[in-house]
């Protein structure tokens, strides 16, 4: 089986993030940049599917600027065969990713398609459900355990009330959940052997897509802060303020 | 033109978020029409018929909608979204995957966890895991919107109930089966919209002593919820998780026991009215943001304040 893992490079998760002084979105310059948390899972899970045999060849892909290749650099330390990124400048809304990633997936006829179930920037969680849909393939998304048979997979997923499994036929695109594995670090030789994997740059011009604006971000705003509050002494002290001050007992 | 709202509910009764949901949809100033897509659901669409200010309820019950999988809903509501400028559902697991699915067999875009409604096509919703808030516009004719269903007061009147049309179509079964249910059976309030929350971090330890916790929330008639630490230990079950990537909660009294205070919890419960932290660590960044911060081992306050609250 061929898998397709997307990866978004983002801001640092331990990033505390500041918004632009004239509110056109938050500061990226020279801010540490990570490969999205739940796209490293994702890649993990990938991984461990080609140590099982369940899946011969993983790629990665990435859609943005050239610096996105570090981020693809990063998954292919990690243990996917080759890369590729389509090159792009520009902010994408979600739908438009999901269109770029319908192209390679019709391209490269991955099997599997795993996904991060939301990326910590625009935190849409949007794309792997758009993307099943624009292939009409089925969707498991949240997962927190994934078991691949013959032709068919099954998924736990996490739903608000607990747990629910559902099986399906492939190809199927799956998003990840932080509970389904624990990603593993990238060793010195095997970041020396992703330098000599292919990483293939696609100009996303060149895909032949019409990408319509859908969207228009207006403004990103800090939101409104909280005032710290006083620290009381004693537990009837908290009582007493619960009740009388701040009457929520 | 109407509003469609998706109800969320589990073909016995509705889920509470979908009250919430509703009353974001009021806001869009248009007739707003509900959506029971179920097997053997009847009830369902009863209740929502009874909700002020809906239109009229649209009732499908099929064996395929048992489970409600975003394969068979999707196709259900692309089938109708033609009568409707905008397409609501709460920013639930529920909504989460079903509502993407649908924006894109329309080709048009959509916002995910409205916090505030500004006009018929602009809208707020937090990004960043709650650091920033964005104000996006839509230009597509169908505006297809999760909501922060804590941001919206839940519609709670009733009225002498509406019209429910039942509609008809046939809608192929989905090559996705569903296999199994595990769900954590609680006679505690519902986390996600519970008035008191009492959380409890990684500084509990063990699962045997976040019992601890358990009896707060019981003294207090709350809800219990955790952060990803306290998720991860194995202390509680996922879904009690409260954060970025877990429930997002905003209850007039949230207590956080022996939790830290990280970016990714705070996105899931400052916009709590009141917060209390239990904390030994005086710099620690809940306290920053705690209404009324207490300093000390949590294993001597806490019982001590569930003796007290009993007292009282």
């Amino acid at each position: 089986m061929k898998i397709l893992v997307a990866v978004k490079r983002v801001i640092d998760p331990y990033v505390k993030i500041r918004v632009k002084t004239d509110n056109t979105g938050v500061e990226t310059q020279n801010i540490k940049m990570s490969m999205n948390p739940f796209d490293e899972i994702a890649v993990e899970e990938a991984v461990r599917l080609k140590e099982k045999n369940d899946a011969h060849e993983i790629i990665a892909v990435s859609i943005g600027p050239d610096a996105s290749q570090e981020t693809l650099r990063h998954a292919l330390a990690l243990g996917a065969d080759r890369a590729i990124l389509v090159r792009i400048e520009r902010h994408l809304c979600s739908l438009n990713v999901a269109k770029i990633l319908q192209k390679i997936v019709e391209k490269e006829q991955p099997q599997l398609v795993l996904m991060g179930k939301q990326s910590i920037d625009g935190d849409n969680n949007q794309t792997p459900q758009m993307l099943a849909a624009l292939l009409d393939w089925p969707q498991a998304t949240f997962a927190s355990n994934l078991t691949v048979q013959e032709k068919t997979i099954e998924v736990t997923r996490e739903i608000d009330g607990g747990l629910e499994t559902l099986a399906m036929p492939l190809p199927a695109v799956v998003s990840t959940d932080l509970r389904l594995n624990e990603p593993r670090y990238a060793s010195l030789p095997n970041i020396m052997k992703a330098k000599r994997k292919t990483l293939d740059i696609i100009e996303c011009d060149a895909l032949g897509l019409t990408l319509k604006e859908h969207i228009q971000i207006i403004s990103t705003m800090p939101p409104p802060s909280r005032s710290g509050g006083v620290k009381v002494s004693s537990v009837s002290e908290l009582i007493n303020k619960l009740k009388f001050e701040a009457k929520v007992l | 033109m109407s509003t469609l709202v998706i109800v969320e509910h589990n073909n016995e009764s509705m889920h509470s978020a979908t009250r919430n949901t509703l009353s974001a949809a009021m806001e869009l100033k248009q007739d707003v029409i509900l959506l029971v897509a179920g097997y053997q659901c009847q009830a369902v669409a009863e209740e929502a018929a009874a909700i002020a200010g809906v239109h009229a309820v649209w009732l499908i019950d099929n064996i395929v909608f048992e489970h409600q999988l975003a394969e068979t809903m999707a196709e259900l509501i692309t089938s109708i979204a033609n009568s409707f400028t905008a397409i609501l559902a709460p920013a639930s697991t529920f909504g989460k995957n079903l509502l993407p699915r649908v924006a894109a067999r329309l080709d048009v875009a959509q916002v995910s966890d409205v916090s505030r409604i500004i006009d018929k096509d602009t809208f707020e919703h937090p990004i960043y895991a709650g650091n920033a808030i964005e104000t996006v516009k839509v230009l597509d004719a169908i505006k297809i919107l999760t909501i922060r269903t804590t941001a919206f007061d839940a519609i709670t009147e009733s009225q002498s109930s509406c019209c429910i049309e039942r509609i008809d179509k046939s809608i192929q079964e989905s090559s996705t089966r569903f296999v199994k249910h595990e769900l954590s059976r609680s006679e505690r309030p519902d986390l996600g919209s519970a008035k008191i929350v009492v959380s409890g971090g990684r500084g509990l330890q063990s699962a045997e002593k976040f019992k601890l916790i358990e009896e707060l929330a019981d003294a207090l008639g709350a809800a219990v919820g955790a952060s990803r630490a306290a998720v991860d230990a194995g202390f509680v079950p996922n879904d009690y998780q409260v954060g970025q990537t877990g429930k997002i909660v905003a209850p007039s009294l949230y207590i956080a026991v022996g939790i830290s205070g990280a970016v990714q919890h705070l996105a899931g419960m400052k916009d709590s009215k009141v917060i209390v932290a239990i904390n030994k660590d005086e710099d620690a960044p809940i306290l920053q943001i705690a209404t009324y911060g207490l300093v000390g081992d949590l294993f001597e306050l806490v019982p001590e304040l569930i003796e007290q609250l009993k007292v009282n």
